[in-house]
């Protein structure tokens, strides 16, 4: 293997970045990639088989066109080094489109590949400690951690360390190279930040009486059905976090339905079961892993030595505010000014900012990437970069005195767009870009309204800005719909003599440990979506009361507490339908037709590439 | 790659073979006997060869970028053909007028360099070695490369003698749009699209493969190693033996680039269709279309 870079900041030179991910990818796996594309080539394999193995390395087949793969690199718990993103650079602009995509699970996507040049993607990855093992099917997918995770005011203790410690232990595993179907682990930092109800396994960190544990969550996660986890135990201890996690896959390895496709996810078996005795099941075989497992195996999960070792400032729990010189922004603030107030917010080390990289729906071009490795190096005492769940870069450790710089490096490349952390920037899964079970264009529709919302200004608007917006193409959930302020999944109507594209919304979801699901509203033609939002905002400051945010009032109006002439969602629906007809298709051609589209829209999809 | 002070070190002999095995084609080497004065080039010059050469005086260097670069500041002893020039004149006979403008005679060694990625560079190189100078190479680097790396430059404009140059069309390293379409019924022929992904997506000769350019060069050098475009090509199933047809969107530029790097992978038989798939649509000739994905809207551009 050839010998891994590290990183040098050149603002912080003393400290050397510790090799990222040593051993994490690996070089002869690139090679058995390229020969078995070729056996599959030479029709000595089977489709099926290969299927499996191209999913089990990260390589998902494209929309419609199976000679081409978007590869899925997995970023365990987010953290991504400036080499790292110099080496996606290069691989985007040599084997994909010449821009990467930033997924919901914080994987980096490599999309439109062709399926020969894979190993090389695969190849480049490994010298810089980066892999798409595992990134797809069957297995234990990329484990996340809150982007905050170390620097948030609200946690008991970085929880970094143990998401890539479960990360190792259960890459390669053979527990879990053949599950019933994905596996998704998500740590959180504190109750509010982190999607731990959505994740077959979701943790947050806790201390109690001194010892450092967490509460786990078990079955949850999105999809054309979904739920929201259980907890476990009121606290679960450090010690007993591999044993809990090798249970909980143990169970679901022989227990798992490996029939019915749709309904293989973990989540399923615990709702068939029922939670109560799922509960005692998985504590019962977390007593035998315990008593079962090897020392020499337990000691595979070592947090320590996933543990930094830069120096960085000390928490003091005293965060900094902005230094803005209004309160407020609006659409004439400066633009320097607009984008602070939009994207940076205080961490929990005095003087220090998380600051956010507005990207549309994820995506950002290689040239964009090195510049952004730079900056990192520059500016970032921990000299590394998290990808988030936002579909963007939250870089942490700025310092107070360095963010008129850091955003002038940023501008000069397109980076500093405001409104990262506001309703402006909606998330879009990849939709029919490139994905197979995609009906409608999520991605674009995305992109559209951050396009117009930050035209509009409405980054600026503070009432707004606990809200989101979140598109999947499809009742799959990968663009997250259901745990968004306003969701939106894609489909197909027929709205008179036409097909049109459409997407049902969902309104009142919402992430971390008091997370609930949206509600289905209405479905809504694609090319009214923006008016619609736009309506919903209208209304709600016709309606809100003194303080209330969109997100409470939307959250209300679910519950069928309304105080104003919008009580509930019937009443919101009535509201609405105006915006949403459509004329008739030779009346309005053009309304029938998806983003991204100058042909007549048609519902295509091919076979899912979720389960292998 | 060697530099030239270790081949000069070497015998005169050795000399001539090396450059024999570079250039198995013939577009590159002489069909009769070498001469003593000009050394012969292999497909890349490094930087090294390229100052000793220009230090004997016995190479041409030629900058394609724009005229007002060229005024700037260039590589020493360099002439300037800016490409829009190339491209007016853009015929064997005319590409000839410019050799002699340019003083150079059969079998110098001619060193092309470009601010592109190659890619104009590589344009000329072929043109040049089309009409029968078989001796030209393409430097390793761009020109902003080579002033980032603190490389000596002059500003003074370089003018020399007219020569005579002798006109041989070297048909073997070029293909017209009959060629290529005929060359689908063959399967050891194979066609080489060398534009980018998406534009490769959205519409291509039936039957091409995808090499874009962005595959063929790397870390500042125009083009990668050998044995890395070698394993690029094996992967696609594709053997050296191959007779390969590169082609790009309009003029044969980043398809010059794809010559080079599929000839530097070791490929005897490559053929450049210069008119490329600008004169294909406009011949109205078949198109193979992939239209079921919005694969543009996932570009950050």
């Amino acid at each position: 293997m050839k010998k891994i870079n590290t990183d040098v900041s050149s603002k912080h030179n003393s400290v050397s970045f510790p090799e990222p991910n040593p051993k994490w990818g690996r070089e002869e796996e690139t090679e058995v990639f390229a020969q078995k594309t070729k056996l599959f080539r030479q029709g000595k394999l089977s489709e099926d088989e290969f299927r499996r193995f191209r999913l089990q390395h990260g390589a998902y087949g494209s929309r419609l066109q199976m000679n081409y793969s978007m590869v899925r690199i997995k970023v365990p718990s987010g953290e991504i080094t400036p080499t790292q993103i110099e080496k996606i650079a290069s691989l985007s602009e040599a084997f994909s489109i010449g821009s990467a995509h930033v997924s919901t699970r914080q994987n980096i996507q490599l999309h439109w590949v062709q399926l020969e040049d894979v190993s090389e993607v695969m190849r480049g990855l490994v010298e810089v400690g980066l892999t798409t093992r595992e990134a797809c099917g069957n297995t234990v997918r990329n484990v996340m951690c809150s982007h905050f995770a170390g620097v948030c005011p609200d946690e008991e203790f970085d929880a970094t360390p143990y998401a890539k410690a479960i990360a190792r232990f259960f890459i390669r595993n053979p527990i879990c190279q053949n599950l019933p179907r994905k596996f998704k682990v998500n740590f959180a930092c504190c109750v509010k930040h982190g999607l731990v109800r959505i994740a077959d396994i979701g943790l947050i960190p806790v201390i109690k009486a001194g010892v450092r544990g967490f509460k786990i969550y078990l079955g949850g996660g999105l999809g054309a059905a979904s739920f929201i986890g259980h907890l476990l135990e009121d606290f679960t201890p450090q010690d007993k976090l591999l044993p809990t996690s090798m249970a909980t896959i143990r169970l679901f390895d022989r227990h798992g339905n490996r029939e019915n496709m749709a309904r293989n996810r973990m989540r399923y078996l615990v709702h068939e079961i029922g939670w109560d005795k799922f509960q005692k099941m998985v504590l019962k075989e977390r007593s035998i892993v315990e008593m079962t497992t090897a020392i020499s195996t337990a000691k595979l999960f070592d947090v320590k030595i996933e543990e930094g070792t830069r120096e960085l400032p000390k928490t003091v729990h005293t965060t900094t505010k902005l230094p803005m010189l209004h309160e407020q922004v609006t659409l004439d603030s400066s633009a320097y000014e607009r984008w602070l107030h939009t994207n940076a917010v205080p961490q929990k080390q005095e003087g220090y900012f998380t600051v956010f990289i507005t990207l549309g729906a994820g995506d950002i071009t290689a040239n964009q990437l090195r510049v952004l490795a730079r900056t990192i190096r520059d500016f970032s005492v921990e000299c590394t970069a998290r990808n988030t769940p936002l579909q963007n870069f939250a870089i942490r450790y700025i310092h107070i005195d360095d963010l008129p710089d850091f955003y002038n490096r940023l501008a000069s490349i397109g980076l500093a767009n405001p409104g990262a952390l506001t309703i402006a920037s909606a998330v879009g899964c990849s939709g029919t870009t490139s994905c197979n079970l995609a009906i409608t264009n999520s991605h674009r529709l995305a992109k559209e309204i951050q396009l117009k919302f930050l035209q509009l200004g409405l980054d600026t608007d503070d009432s707004l800005r606990d809200s989101t917006i979140k598109i999947s193409g499809c009742p799959n959930s990968c663009g997250q719909h259901e745990i968004a302020t306003i969701g939106f999944f894609g489909g197909a109507s027929r709205i008179g003599t036409a097909m049109a594209p459409t997407y049902t919304m969902l309104f009142g979801g919402s992430a971390g440990e008091q997370g609930e699901l949206g509600k289905a509203i209405m479905r809504i033609p694609a090319k009214r979506v923006i008016d619609t939002i736009l309506t919903i905002i209208q209304l709600y400051k016709q309606e809100r009361s003194s303080a209330e945010t969109l997100n409470q009032w939307v959250d209300k109006i679910v519950r069928g507490d309304g105080r104003g002439s919008i009580k509930n969602i019937e009443n919101m629906k009535a509201r609405l339908i105006p915006v949403t007809q459509l004329r008739s298709v030779e009346e309005d051609p053009e309304s029938y037709r998806d983003y991204g589209n100058d042909m007549k829209f048609s519902a295509k999809t091919a076979r899912g590439e979720c389960a292998a | 790659m060697c530099s030239l002070k270790n081949i000069m070190m070497r015998t005169k002999n050795e000399n001539i073979s090396k450059a024999k095995k570079n250039e198995s084609n013939g577009e590159n080497s002489n069909n009769n006997n070498n001469t003593d004065q000009h050394f012969q080039l292999p497909i890349i010059c490094d930087v090294d060869s390229l100052r000793t050469l220009i230090r004997k005086k016995t190479v041409r260097v030629v900058d394609v970028r724009k005229a007002e670069d060229y005024q700037q500041e260039h590589v020493p002893t360099a002439v300037s053909l800016p490409f829009a020039q190339l491209l007016e004149k853009d015929m064997p006979v005319g590409v000839i007028d410019i050799l002699q403008d340019l003083s150079i005679v059969d079998k110098m060694p001619v060193v092309v360099y470009d601010d592109t990625f190659g890619a104009l560079a590589a344009r000329v190189a072929w043109t040049f070695q089309y009409v029968g100078h078989t001796n030209t190479a393409l430097l390793e680097m761009t020109f902003s490369h080579w002033k980032n790396q603190g490389l000596e430059t002059e500003k003074k404009i370089n003018t020399f003698p007219k020569s005579q140059h002798s006109l041989n069309v070297n048909h073997n390293i070029h293909a017209d749009a009959s060629y290529v379409e005929n060359a689908k019924d063959h399967p050891n022929k194979i066609l080489v699209d060398a534009r980018e992904r998406l534009n490769f997506l959205t519409e291509h000769i039936p039957g091409a493969k995808n090499i874009p350019y962005t595959m063929v060069g790397a870390n500042g050098n125009i083009l990668r190693n050998a044995e890395e475009v070698k394993r690029f090509i094996e992967n696609r199933g594709i053997s050296t033996d191959s007779e390969i047809i590169t082609y790009c969107g309009s003029v044969g530029t980043l398809s010059g680039l794809a010559y080079y790097a599929l000839k530097l992978a070791g490929v005897k038989n490559v053929k450049l269709y210069s008119k490329s798939f600008r004169e294909w649509k406009s011949l109205g000739k078949p198109k193979e279309e992939f239209k079921d994905a919005n694969y543009w809207d996932l570009s950050a551009e």
